[in-house]
């Protein structure tokens, strides 16, 4: 049922209290800076006034007659002896002050124009705010200021002058807050529309305090130490120091005390004001504590860091949530998380006593807090809270019943939302069941890593538990890791085999033969224990193999990494192999269409057998990589050799016919952009031939395997290894920056040749020169430092944008509109295509047709 | 001299609506004038059209994926 609503706010407007207000909505008037009689009793009229609130267990307001909690405090005020000014409205007083006349107190604008000047002023306050208004105001009456004569009375205006932090200065004399006050009590009703006051809320003269609101002690509670004594809280200190000062100045002029000492008291009365206000006044000592330690006033409460705003409201935290290290366990399957025991025996799940489940729950109170799987708090039917100790254990035993909830410890199989930040997208934060494991960190699948964009070297990730029904079930039916299979970015699969499980796939399906017990063996390892697909034969395909996992009435034609065709014909894997094109995360078209056919529970069931094919494959069959993977038969070294030479003595004759200035320049270049541009394209082509050659002619081993495959790495990192590093380039041009006319001392000044700007010719087996290095030092700084800069760039440009479009919502019309009902689309995406149903963006209408055509026969 | 846009092959159709077009688009979508993305009657694209605030744009895109698809603009002064 909604709540019914009594009374709606329509609007908030936020003013200034008359000393009236104050007085009229005050609890007690303070006039004692004591706080407690000998009794250890608040004193009345001291500031710990029992009709302030109460904060003592038992006591009662003798205001509303609450009890502590239920009290909500109330204000109170004192009146001060001689008025003080506000020092956060010292900046109003002052703009006041100086567009008012010091005489008549009128504003210094002659009569026949204020009319027009307010109508001008309200429009742009409307319009760009009250700040701006402000800054107008003070030009307009600079205009007439020039005239320095009040345009109503002819009076002859003083420069007025503030002294910060709150003393104003009349040419050389010293305006006190009772001058001051007066002034801004004359200033005629009229005339403050002008300043854009509401007249009916506001006078100038409240700016300055005469009487002052003292909180209410709910919000400045007193602590009580370990040794009894009662420790204050900082504002009561403050308070009390006003109230202490003002007590002496009123005594003081009631016996006709020297002008002299009034004068200094009110100075400090004026100083205790100001810092309880804000502690933080620039050219004022900040009030502190006997000890040294400054004091906490009001403003510090609410600005900064550790203020209530940044802190307490933007920055709440949420209980039954961890955070830590993690790291990979592809045992556990995909949509679990692995936690600490330790973690497990701190965050709980309430279970409700049920005349079912009674027997069950005492169980977890018998271990209690400290042996898993226990309880760490039980609540009783009226709410009260008790924690299981080994002391209250038995009793609470006794005492349970249908209706008490059962805080008992994290156990397998309850469901928890992990995430990882930055969460740029949804998946992001995704629901795992738990798996509680020893150890300390959390343990995630390592296909998982994808989405979260996690590594393992360092990473932390947060947990969170959820605590009631609905919650629960939520995040199992809304964010389960299978729910989240498919990216809604572009429509594939964002998790999906990763390194050692596509490299053992793409063994397994490619080369290897099996006898039937090792391929029985390796099945069952996967998760697999109906062999009667397994053809009857001694000697088993890898492709036999794998096609077990499939579905029986699986159909897929395809294309593996490398375009040769994979064919998969009622569950059985005829031709190809796989590998990331159809295993791998950010494409796996083979997982995705099986996705699409048998659902999301099925694919993330088959990513886990895979994945562990794969890895059972690998440790049986050995899988390992080292320098002798890089070897090239003698022949085809020569061959590279040669091959870079040529384009060396190319690019050396291009120099040389540049120098004799026969160079054709290319149309809408200059002879050295030619040269440049010429001198590149043979290096490449230099560089790409024999990697081309060492691809073809390394020998068959674990490196050329995995960068085949798409587990890791690629064409390039090999043919860096074997062959050649080639031309290091720094903002898209050859290297020719260092000293003057050359890169390095090393070379001859003007020395274009390819190895003098940055051509390595060199493997990384082979070795690089010095010169050679230091290009590549060159270039990988560059890279670097373009990483560091760019990544909080683009951080902050994907922020802006998903803040800007948070509260998009797709309606029932098809339109895309924002929170407030404006149109930003006419249908989704302009062709109401839902990207997650599509394949890379495309709908294959064709495919489906067939299909829905082929059901229907 | 003005620069028109209109003849550029990336710039789509951008046609005015009929009061009577106006009325069926504010009927099917349920909007007025205020939920409508906007355009400057200054734009280049609609610049020839002569337009007024308060008139509505209508631009046809073409796109691989949708064919044609539709758009509408509410024009303001500018």
């Amino acid at each position: 049922m909604m709540p019914q609503v009594h009374k709606k706010i329509i609007s908030i407007s936020f003013g200034i209290f008359s000393p009236k207000q104050i007085v009229d909505s005050a609890a007690a008037k303070v006039v004692t800076p004591e706080l407690y009689d000998r009794e250890g009793y608040p004193v009345d009229g001291g500031l710990m006034d029992l009709r302030l609130g109460v904060i003592d267990p038992g006591l009662r307001c003798k205001l509303c007659g609450q009890k502590l909690k239920e009290c909500p405090g109330h204000f109170g005020y004192i009146e001060l002896a001689r008025p003080v000014i506000h020092i956060k409205f010292v900046r109003q007083v002052y703009d006041i002050l100086r567009s008012t006349c010091r005489s008549c107190a009128r504003v210094l604008i002659p009569d026949e124009n204020i009319k027009k000047y307010i109508i001008f002023l309200n429009n742009l306050g409307a319009e760009e705010g009250y700040e701006s208004r402000r800054r107008k105001i003070r030009e307009i009456v600079a205009k007439y200021k020039l005239k320095e004569t009040c345009p109503h009375c002819n009076t002859k205006q003083e420069k007025l002058k503030l002294e910060k932090p709150y003393n104003f200065y009349e040419g050389e004399v010293r305006l006190s807050p009772i001058e001051i006050r007066a002034r801004l009590e004359k200033i005629p009703n009229e005339d403050l529309e002008v300043f854009g006051f509401n007249m009916a809320e506001f006078r100038p003269e409240w700016l300055v305090l005469t009487v002052m609101q003292i909180p209410p002690v709910t919000m400045r509670p007193s602590i009580t130490l370990e040794s009894g004594e009662r420790s204050e809280d900082d504002l009561t200190h403050k308070l009390g120091d006003i109230v202490r000062i003002n007590q002496r100045l009123f005594e003081n002029i009631n016996a006709g005390a020297p002008e002299v000492i009034i004068e200094d008291l009110w100075d400090l009365l004026q100083y205790h004001v100001t810092t309880f206000f804000d502690n933080e006044v620039p050219q004022l000592p900040p009030a502190r504590h006997r000890g040294g330690q400054v004091l906490k006033t009001l403003a510090n409460r609410v600005n900064s860091k550790e203020g209530r705003i940044r802190h307490n409201l933007a920055g709440k935290r949420t209980d039954f949530s961890a955070r830590t290290v993690i790291s990979p366990d592809p045992q556990i399957s995909l949509n679990e998380v692995g936690i600490p025991k330790d973690m497990a025996m701190t965050l709980t799940i309430p279970e409700r006593v049920t005349e079912w489940n009674k027997e069950h729950l005492k169980k977890f109170v018998e271990n209690g807090a400290k042996k898993y799987p226990g309880a760490n708090y039980i609540i009783k039917a009226d709410g009260k809270r008790k924690t299981i100790t080994s002391e209250t254990k038995d009793e609470i035993l006794a005492e349970i019943e249908v209706g008490y909830i059962i805080e008992r410890h994290l156990m397998d199989g309850d469901v928890a939302l992990f995430n990882r930040q930055p969460s740029l997208h949804r998946m992001s934060m995704m629901c795992h069941r738990v798996k509680v494991l020893p150890g300390r960190t959390f343990r995630l699948n390592p296909a998982v890593c994808n989405p979260y964009n996690a590594d393992f070297d360092g990473d932390e990730m947060n947990l969170h538990i959820p605590q009631t029904e609905e919650a629960r079930s939520e995040a199992r039916i809304l964010m389960l890791v299978e729910t989240q299979l498919i990216s809604p970015r572009y429509g594939l699969s964002v998790v999906g085999g990763i390194h050692d499980a596509i490299t053992g796939n793409y063994l397994l399906t490619k080369e290897l033969v099996l006898s039937r017990e090792e391929a029985v063996d390796m099945l069952y390892t996967c998760g697999v224990d109906d062999f009667s697909r397994l053809p009857n034969k001694e000697k088993l395909d890898g492709k036999e193999v794998f096609s077990v996992l499939l579905p029986k009435d699986f159909f897929f034609v395809g294309k593996d990494k490398s375009g040769n065709e994979v064919k998969i014909v009622g569950g059985v894997l005829k031709t190809g192999s796989m590998d990331k094109s159809n295993l791998g995360q950010e494409s796996g078209l083979m997982l995705r269409n099986i996705y699409e056919k048998y659902g999301e529970s099925f694919t993330a069931d088959l990513l886990g057998k895979i994945s562990k094919l794969g890895i059972a494959v690998l440790s049986r069959r050995g899988f390992s990589i080292g320098i002798g993977d890089m070897d090239l038969s003698a022949e085809t070294v020569e061959e590279i050799h040669s091959t870079i030479e040529k384009s060396e003595e190319e690019a050396m004759k291009l120099i040389s016919l540049y120098h004799k200035g026969q160079l054709e320049p290319l149309p809408g270049r200059t002879l050295e952009e030619t040269l440049e541009l010429r001198i590149l394209e043979s290096l490449n082509k230099a560089r790409n031939k024999s990697g081309d050659i060492a691809m073809k002619q390394v020998h068959y081993s674990a490196a050329l395997i995995m960068a085949r495959c798409g587990a890791r790495g690629n064409a390039l990192n090999i043919a860096q290894m074997t062959a050649i590093v080639g031309q290091q380039a720094l903002r898209g041009r050859r290297i020719d920056t260092g000293y003057r006319g050359r890169t390095l001392p090393y070379f001859k000044e003007k020395d274009l040749s390819p190895k003098a700007r940055g051509f390595i010719k060199n493997n990384f087996k082979s070795g690089l020169q010095p010169y050679e290095f230091f290009f590549g030092a060159m270039t990988g700084r560059d890279a670097l430092m373009d990483t560091a800069l760019r990544t909080p760039k683009s951080g902050y440009l994907y922020r802006r944008l998903s803040n800007a479009m948070q509260d998009l919502k797709v309606e029932y019309d098809g339109t895309v509109r924002d929170a407030s009902g404006k149109v930003v689309q006419f249908m989704f995406g302009e062709d109401g295509m839902d990207v997650s149903k599509t394949k890379n963006g495309v709908l294959d209408v064709k495919r489906i047709v067939q299909q829905v055509v082929e059901d229907v026969q | 001299m003005a620069f028109t846009t209109n003849h550029h092959q990336l710039v789509p159709k951008h046609t005015k609506l009929s009061e009577a077009e106006k009325a069926k688009l504010f009927e099917q979508y349920v909007v007025s004038i205020r939920d409508l993305p906007k355009i400057l009657k200054t734009d280049p694209a609609v610049a020839k059209l002569s337009l007024k605030s308060g008139d509505i744009v209508k631009i046809e895109r073409e796109s691989k994926t949708a064919g044609v698809s539709f758009y509408y603009r509410g024009v303001i002064d500018g």
